[in-house]
């Protein structure tokens, strides 16, 4: 009896047994949650913490530029959030947020570029322009330090919910889940990278291997591309679900923009 | 019971083998945990296992795996160290590995690198071909099967 099961259960394994389209259920233990700088070699680290050798912060200072100025025939930013109006500081923690009118998700890039459409009568900037990247900067740079705190309930549960479906979905040539390696594997050394949890806190930031400054979406392509996935578009509304997925996980740590990772 | 069971095995495992793995790049005869047979019907050639094992535009197995003594540097740990891993698995032991992981361990990180079918959302130019050519992994396998401790 006992031969059979064993025998029975080597057989389903070993032949029968349809595979998951999605990984097996996992999570980072809610004390260990640690930010992708936890895993940073010291002086990697040690140029994000420094403000003046950081080169993220050539795009921050270009975004505080354009929020100073007006493009012809537009009021500033800084008019409506100024000193007096609606100060930004500790807003960017809780993005990606529904917005109330469209029941649209928005990550910052795109609050932002809602802005210049509604209030300032401009054409949205593209994804990934260095203007784009360093307006966003600047407004996370006014929320470093600020734990990261996002809604995910009423009209964010389903964004949420499509978030986690990706995290937890197998594609790409490796048939591999984000959980994959972010849940079960974090902490491990994938060739000369240590693999971190996959937290969002530190974007837009500066990475080494692009010698450039670069939006989470633009990270989330290059994992998707790792495991020979077709990679989802900038902007798109999923990776905005993922982006509010990676928040909730994240929830508590600082955010950290202008990052350096590797 | 007992002088039965080891027939009921051999009936058993009669049924399910040898299997055919309908997800893989070509007809694959599968015994055991094992591909006994060479994919390309001759042996391959250890050197350029060793280099495809390194490779980042070929394997990479490095990204993960580690062995002793081999010129690369940064090798991962997210896969057990190779080092010696002749003296363990038999060719067909490794050569079932490197094509299909993900059917032995289901919840593996180790990609299947010579599977074609049921997968999601492939990268353009990556439809329809196996991560690793048949000849790839014999070359693959002729290197770690001479990694003997
Ligand atoms: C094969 C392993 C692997 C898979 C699968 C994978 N990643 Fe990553 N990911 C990495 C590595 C390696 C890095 C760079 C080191 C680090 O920060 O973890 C990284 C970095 C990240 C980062 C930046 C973290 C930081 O602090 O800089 C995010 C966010 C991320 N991954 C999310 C994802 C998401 C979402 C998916 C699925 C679409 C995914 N990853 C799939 C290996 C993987
Ligand atoms: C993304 C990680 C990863 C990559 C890349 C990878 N492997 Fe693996 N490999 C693993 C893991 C993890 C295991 C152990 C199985 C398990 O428990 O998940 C494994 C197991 C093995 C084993 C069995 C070892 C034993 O002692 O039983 C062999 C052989 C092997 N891998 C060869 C290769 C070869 C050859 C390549 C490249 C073509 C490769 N691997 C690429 C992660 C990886």
């Amino acid at each position: 009896m006992k031969w059979a099961l064993l025998i029975g259960a080597l057989c389903l394994a070993g032949c029968n047994k349809p595979e998951s389209t999605y990984a097996r259920n996992s999570d980072v233990k809610a004390g260990d949650i640690k930010s992708g700088y936890a895993f940073l070699q010291d002086d990697t680290k040690a140029l994000q913490d420094d403000d003046f050798a950081n080169p993220g912060f050539l795009w921050v200072d270009r975004g505080k530029r354009l929020f100073e100025t007006a493009e012809t025939g537009a009021s500033t930013c800084s008019t409506c959030h100024g000193a007096h109006g609606m100060p930004l500081k500790g807003v960017a923690a809780h993005y990606p947020k529904v917005d109330a009118k469209t029941g649209k998700l928005l990550n910052l890039e795109a609050a932002i570029n809602l802005c210049r459409e509604q209030h300032q009568g401009l054409e949205p900037l593209a994804y990934e322009s260095d203007d784009l990247l360093g307006m966003t900067a600047y407004v996370a740079s006014l929320s470093r330090g600020e734990p990261v705190s996002v809604d995910i309930t009423g009209p964010a549960a389903k964004y949420y919910e499509e978030g986690r479906d990706y995290f937890f979905r197998r594609k790409g040539q490796f048939n591999l889940a984000c959980s994959q390696c972010h849940n079960e594997h974090w902490g491990e050394k994938l060739r000369g990278d240590t693999i971190s949890q996959g937290h969002g806190n530190a974007f837009p930031a500066y990475r080494l291997e692009w010698q450039d400054f670069g939006s989470l979406h633009r990270r989330l392509r290059d994992c998707d591309t790792g495991i020979r996935a077709e990679p989802q578009d900038y902007g798109s509304e999923t990776y905005m679900a993922v982006e509010l997925y990676l928040a909730k996980r994240a929830e508590g740590l600082a955010m950290e923009s202008p990052g350096v990772r590797r | 019971m007992r002088a039965v069971a080891p027939m009921s095995l051999v009936a058993l495992l009669g049924g399910c083998e040898p299997q055919h793995d309908a997800r893989l790049a070509s007809d694959v005869s599968i015994v055991g945990d094992a591909v006994p047979a060479s994919l390309t019907g001759a042996p391959g050639d250890a050197e350029r296992g060793r280099a495809i094992f390194v490779s980042r535009e070929e394997g990479h197995c490095v990204l993960c795996h580690q062995v002793e003594g081999l010129d690369a540097e940064f090798q991962g740990n997210v896969g057990p160290a190779l080092t010696g891993v002749g003296g363990r698995l038999s060719a067909g032991q490794i050569r079932y590995r490197i094509i299909d992981a993900q059917r032995i361990w289901p919840d593996t990180v180790m990609p299947a690198y010579y599977r074609t079918h049921g997968l999601r959302q492939v990268e353009h130019g990556y439809e329809g071909a196996p991560a690793l050519s048949a000849g790839q992994i014999e070359d693959l396998v002729a290197f770690l099967e001479a990694q003997a401790s």
